[in-house]
């Protein structure tokens, strides 16, 4: 009796689950990199078509490529673009959407220090590197006179997993420090000489928090979202540049004139005076074929939105995404059309 | 003649079992054996899964995989040594930390403490165990890391520091802390049963002890703990098992390194714990292969302690805890 | 000090050190409890039961649907692992056969051994890879294996504690053994088992590992069992490593939410048992 019970109820809570408005439920998953603004976007469109959901799981780039290539997501989310490789073994090929543009901040804490430190690619390599190890070492406090720092201990924090944040990271300093490059390389998960990996963004930005005395490289809403310290880096140009939207879409501005057909574009250490050098695109990757029509309705309407609507929300505190150049913006929108 | 005692033997051969089944004895037979075959089954099949999806694994790296030491998904080059030794280094310090612990907690309420206490006692510890990993992993994380970070790694650092293993940075997470979250988790185990295995020692036994004069502490470690010594190690062979397998509350706690490091406040990874971090996100077939191929060796390391604590506990409850007096 | 005196004294300082021992233990539990009930107490609100997750930096959001997923899955493993477990464990105390019974026995040990990640690995194979997708099916699924050997362990304990002269009794009376089996020994053992089965159903409710890659999660309701789900651990899990202070309250206040169920069905359950509740066969 007890098991026929047990049945209706579960009978009984499926059905009543599915009544709730006959919605169209979209399976996304990636990058947590650009998930401050998604969450954000997703939440407002469905306010605005109560009858789309779509559910993003915050995983890491390299868990968004992997489960659309697995074919487990209706769409992903990277923070670096897919390779030929991967690009082959989806099923349906998969287009690449630039949303936003985004920063790679070096984010620390050491309440001792009210001033924002200044980096450069030399400097953050070496302290990921482990071979700049505490916080008064010469090499910083070369960078940053009359700063007083303490000699804690430098606690080293890098993702644990996939990370197109790392990619973007590891990326830069590939370009800049010809060490790192043979050393370490640019990749979603390289062999980190030491520190101690985190899950996401989220994760990252939760140890610097709360532990003195780490670093750690996070998307810059979440700097702004959790009040918390982040360093000036210098560019190509030899300027000391803040993450800002500003100097963001400076770095995008060679790119935007010159953006390839297919959108895979890098733009860590782009040259300008105000460009900050860890910036990136990041990217929605949409199969170019969805069998079922009305995800594909619900999805193309949603790519549309973000390039108008969505868009003007990105600036917005605390989450200071820059928003697409116009352009781009314009490229993207003729490529929704071809999405089967 | 032949051909109609045949048929007729096989009419009254079916009609027995066309009776035998309307009896219902038989149906209930078959219908439990099902479920029960089910449940063989079912294990059987996750065995073959888990040895077939690691193949691939298995054929490039080999016994090699044990012992390599790169983690290397872009190359795809995989050694689960780091992992190893994580789960080994934190399951034997937390058993170094909950042995004498639980042990100790177990005397009190086998001995010492009267039926009332013993038995409130012994239910609120037995709740200890039924607490979520999660939440052990919530608490570790806002309560012991901070405390390790701030007060007990740079106190273990001062004070010992010229041992290799208290040397590095105060990160908080790492092996000591996981170490330590593992202690109070499997405490309940070791606690509950060993607590069993010292009350079945037989009166006369602590008598006897007494009656020759040893204090109540030399009776019971000299004499009532050798006793019950069988089942007292199956309950840490069980405990060590769980740490082994423990997932979330290692994983909120380890650092998530994957290397070998000396030092207890080193940060580091454990193969439960490197599987929930990267196997939604695997990026090719091969890591996968890679991480199943941990799961297996994880299951076969868990499989042998938890094998030798069975043989124990079981070796105390038909020998009643006896070697010749 | 003379020898006696020695021995006197290392009696009271082990004999007190394991008191100490036991009020360590026993006072990590009541930290445990008071610090989820302060810092859950302060975060659990009407929100939390009501509404759904809201995006990172807002207020105001809920764990709705992480409560009914949780209960959805253990729900869906609850209706596979108890009559798998109850009929199984039915056979080996009634029916079993030597080899059939040690063969069983002993596959249901293994699988109860099995690392809850590596059971997550399982369902992934078997449910999540074929479906082509994440869903309360493939966690239920994975909640499920975890569930059967309890069940099958406490059926068999609790029908083999049923005296002999019960059956027989009945037997004597022309009962088929089938019907002693329904009528008089289950209900017999009804008490205990039901106790198993219950404390069975809190252990996997909180269990996190099986659904990290066969549920996966969900902001918002999932509408049909093939679709990701959150869960209660899953959710306390992605916002304690969070960076955000408002995130930091929910899985406070969701560690609560299930402590307090996983503990008050423990309680109830050892109650149960300890009172002497007979259940009437329903």
């Amino acid at each position: 009796m007890k098991k026929w019970n047990t049945l209706l109820l579960a009978a009984l809570a499926g059905i009543g689950l599915s009544g709730v408005a006959a919605a169209q439920a979209i399976n996304a998953a990636g990058a947590t990199f650009p998930y401050p603004i998604y969450s954000r976007w997703f939440d407002a469109y469905h306010k605005a078509h109560p009858s789309i959901e779509i559910n993003y799981q915050s995983i890491g780039s390299g868990g968004g490529i992997t489960q659309l290539k697995a074919g487990t997501v209706d769409f992903a989310a990277s923070d670096r673009p897919m390779t030929d490789e991967e690009i082959k073994e989806c099923k349906y090929r998969p287009l690449h959407f630039p949303t936003v543009l985004g920063a790679v901040v070096i984010a620390y804490n050491l309440p001792s220090v009210k001033v924002d430190l200044k980096f450069d690619a030399q400097l953050i390599a070496d302290i990921y590197m482990m071979k700049v190890k505490k916080w008064n070492d010469p090499e910083i406090t070369k960078l940053n006179p009359g700063v007083k720092m303490p000699s804690t201990d430098i606690l080293v924090i890098h993702r644990s997993e996939g990370s197109g944040t790392t990619f973007i990271f590891t990326d830069f300093l590939s370009k800049t420090v010809p060490e790192w490059k043979s050393k370490v390389g640019a990749d979603q998960q390289p062999k980190w000489p030491g520190g101690l990996g985190e899950k996401g963004n989220e994760a990252v930005a939760g140890y610097v928090k709360q532990t003195e005395g780490a670093i750690g490289y996070v998307e810059l809403a979440y700097v702004l979202q959790n009040h918390m310290q982040s360093g000036i880096v210098k560019n190509g140009a030899g300027h000391f540049v803040r993450p800002t939207i500003d100097t963001v879409t400076a770095a995008a501005a060679g790119a935007a004139k010159s953006m390839p057909a297919d959108f895979r574009v890098s733009i860590t250490d782009a040259p300008g005076a105000d460009a900050y050098p860890i910036s990136s695109f990041t990217w929605m990757l949409i199969p170019s074929t969805i069998p079922d029509a009305n995800k594909k309705t619900a999805i193309t309407g949603f790519l549309e939105w973000m390039l108008t609507e969505g868009q003007k929300i990105a600036p917005e505190a605390p989450l200071y995404y820059a928003p697409l150049p116009a352009n781009v913006a314009a490229k993207e929108k003729a490529q929704i059309k071809l999405v089967k | 003649m032949a051909a109609t005692a045949i048929a007729a033997g096989k009419s009254r051969k079916s009609r027995n079992l066309f009776v035998a089944l309307r009896g219902g004895d038989e149906i209930a037979h078959l219908i439990t054996l099902v479920f029960a075959a089910s449940v063989f089954l079912v294990t059987v099949f996750l065995v073959w899964e888990l040895w077939v999806h690691s193949a691939p694994s298995r054929h490039k790296f080999g016994l090699g995989f044990l012992t390599g030491t790169d983690w290397d998904p872009v190359q795809e080059i995989f050694g689960a040594l780091p992992y190893i030794y994580g789960t080994v280094i934190t399951s034997v310090l937390a058993m170094i930390v909950a042995i004498p612990l639980g042990v100790g907690a177990a005397v009190f309420l086998a001995e010492l403490a009267p039926t009332g206490i013993s038995n409130t006692c012994t239910f609120m510890v037995e709740l200890l165990a039924a607490i979520p990993s999660v939440i052990y992993g919530l608490l570790a994380l806002f309560t012991l890391v901070p405390l390790l970070r701030s007060y007990g790694e740079p106190f273990l650092k001062a004070s010992l520091g010229f041992l290799p293993f208290f040397t590095g940075p105060s990160f908080g997470v790492g092996y000591l802390a996981a170490g330590l979250i593992l202690a109070i988790m499997t405490l309940p185990y070791i606690i509950s049963i060993s607590r069993e295995a010292l009350l079945e020692v037989p009166r006369d036994q602590r008598e006897a002890a007494l009656a020759l004069g040893a204090t109540k502490w030399e009776a019971t470690s000299q004499v009532v703990v050798p006793f019950a010594r069988l089942g007292i190690f199956g309950s840490i062979f069980l405990a060590l098992a769980r740490a082994l397998g423990e997932t979330m509350a290692v994983t909120m706690v380890i650092g998530n390194d994957p290397s070998i490091h000396m030092s207890l406040l080193a940060p580091g990874h454990t193969i439960a714990a490197v599987i929930a971090n990267e196997f939604a996100e695997a990026s090719s077939a091969m890591q996968i292969s890679a991480l199943i191929e941990m799961g297996l060796v994880l299951f076969l390391i868990t499989i042998i302690i938890n094998a030798l604590a069975r043989l124990l506990v079981i070796a105390t409850s038909r020998k009643g805890t006896a070697h010749a007096a | 000090m003379n020898r006696l005196r020695y021995r006197k004294f290392v009696n009271s300082v082990m004999l007190g050190m394991t008191g100490i021992f036991t009020v360590f233990t026993v006072a990590v539990l009541f930290l445990i409890l008071g610090y989820l009930v302060y810092n859950g107490g302060k975060s659990v609100d009407w929100n939390f039961f009501t509404k759904l997750p809201a995006p990172p930096g807002e207020t105001g959001g809920g764990m709705a649907n992480a409560i009914v997923g949780s209960a959805i899955m253990v729900g869906l493993a609850a209706l596979i692992g108890i009559p798998v477990g109850f009929l199984g464990g039915i056979y080996l105390a009634e029916f079993g056969g030597k080899t059939v019974g040690f063969a069983v026995r002993y596959t249901a040990d293994l699988l109860n051994g099995v690392p809850s990640i590596v059971i997550g690995i399982f369902a992934w194979t078997v449910i999540v890879v074929p479906m082509k997708g994440f869903s309360a099916l493939a966690g239920g699924f994975a909640l499920s294996l975890m569930l059967i050997p309890i069940a099958l362990r406490t059926t068999e304990q609790f029908l083999l504690n049923v005296p002999r002269s019960l059956r027989e009794g009945a037997l004597a009376l022309g009962a088929p053994k089938w019907r002693v089996i329904s009528s008089v020994v289950v209900p017999a053992a009804s008490k205990g088992i039901l106790t198993g089965m219950i404390l069975g159903i809190a252990r996997i409710a909180g269990e996190t590992a099986p659904l990290l890659f066969t549920a996966l999660g969900n902001q918002f309701w999932a509408h049909s069992l093939n679709e990701p789900t959150n869960s209660l651990p899953v959710v306390i899990y992605t916002h304690a490593i969070a960076p955000y202070d408002e995130w930091h309250r929910q899985a406070w206040a969701a560690g609560l939410v299930l402590l307090g169920m996983v503990l008050l069905t423990n309680v109830a359950a050892r109650w149960i048992l300890a009172r002497g509740i007979t259940v009437q066969k329903g």
